[in-house]
């Protein structure tokens, strides 16, 4: 069964994507934190996810951490997403569909410009 | 829930939480059987034979920011609803084995949904986990058919780059899609 459709193409991706590393000054770290609670998961978090990856993708945007915490305890606002930008500090929207996912990818991670109206005090 | 690949990705995550090095997912359809099982097995922390009770009870949960557990509860009546069963073995120390099975054809079953999404969920946001995954299905003529990933040895081939590079995504969803799409039964009716 073809574990890995081809271990050659991966091999061209990695060298391509060690090209770009070099190529970014200072790739700073980006993290976006998706909460993946059963409550979360129920509410969508798995479309959210695959929103910020398909922007990931089309966007060909390098140098972004996605990673998932649990339930953070704000079950009402799920799905929940969390973005750390270097070492300013974490900013938690809630209630983010697949298209609040799309906006805060381009506004907040790429432009540097929060979503006021989506953000959830914590 | 609408989905067993959801309930996957959310009975997993408890495999994730248990601390696991490596966890298995087993999704098989067997059509002569009629029969769909899903099972997730982990080599995390486990539980003692006390707390395999708990966790079919609603209200226990091992986490502190809310007071009920929905997970299992969920997913073993999901199965029962639809002709099927539940079993959670573990030992503590010794990981864990969640099963669910579904008669296939029942028409409480909810679908099986987006596998795809689930593993590639899963492998993003666990990079460090060795992840199996392996999708089989049988049809009438008893021809078996799978899908296996393992991510050991796309990380041994990746080496530092991150699986959230645009290319390697784009990748793995590919791969993901294709792979499950090629096994999965021809008439879909979800």
């Amino acid at each position: 069964m073809p574990a890995i459709k081809s271990l050659d193409e991966l091999k061209r991706i990695r060298e391509e994507a060690l090209q770009k590393k070099q190529l970014k000054a200072a790739p700073g770290n980006i993290q976006v934190i998706v909460a993946m609670g059963t409550c979360g998961i129920a509410a969508g978090a798995r479309d959210t996810m695959k929103s910020v990856l398909n922007y990931i993708e089309t966007e060909k945007v390098s140098g972004v951490t996605v990673t998932q915490t649990g339930c953070i305890g704000l079950c009402e606002q799920e799905p929940i997403v969390q973005v750390v930008l270097g070492g300013q500090p974490k900013v938690v929207y809630g209630k983010v569909d697949a298209q609040v996912a799309q906006k805060i990818m381009k506004q907040h991670v790429q432009d540097g410009q929060p979503l006021k109206e989506n953000i959830i005090q914590v | 829930m609408k989905e067993i690949a959801l309930h996957l990705l959310d009975i997993a995550e408890n495999s994730v939480a248990a601390q696991s090095k490596n966890i298995s997912i087993h999704v098989h359809e067997d059509l002569p059987q009629d029969r769909l099982s899903a099972c997730v097995i982990d080599d995390g922390r486990g539980m003692d034979a006390a707390t395999v009770q708990q966790v079919l009870d609603p209200f226990y949960t091992t986490r502190s920011t809310r007071k009920v557990g929905l997970g299992i509860p969920l997913l073993k009546l999901a199965a029962e609803m639809a002709e099927g069963s539940f079993s959670l073995q573990s030992e503590l120390g010794n990981g864990a084995w969640v099963e669910a099975e579904f008669r296939h054809s029942h028409i409480d079953r909810m679908p099986l949904g987006d596998l795809a999404s689930t593993f590639l969920t899963l492998l993003i946001s666990h990079p460090q986990i060795d992840w199996t995954f392996l999708y089989r299905v049988t049809d009438e003529n008893r021809q078996s058919c799978d899908f296996l990933f393992e991510s050991a040895e796309l990380k041994s081939q990746l080496g530092d780059i991150s699986l959230t590079e645009p290319e390697v995504l784009t990748f793995l969803r590919n791969m993901f899609e294709e792979g499950i799409e090629a096994v999965a039964p021809q008439t879909v009716a979800e």
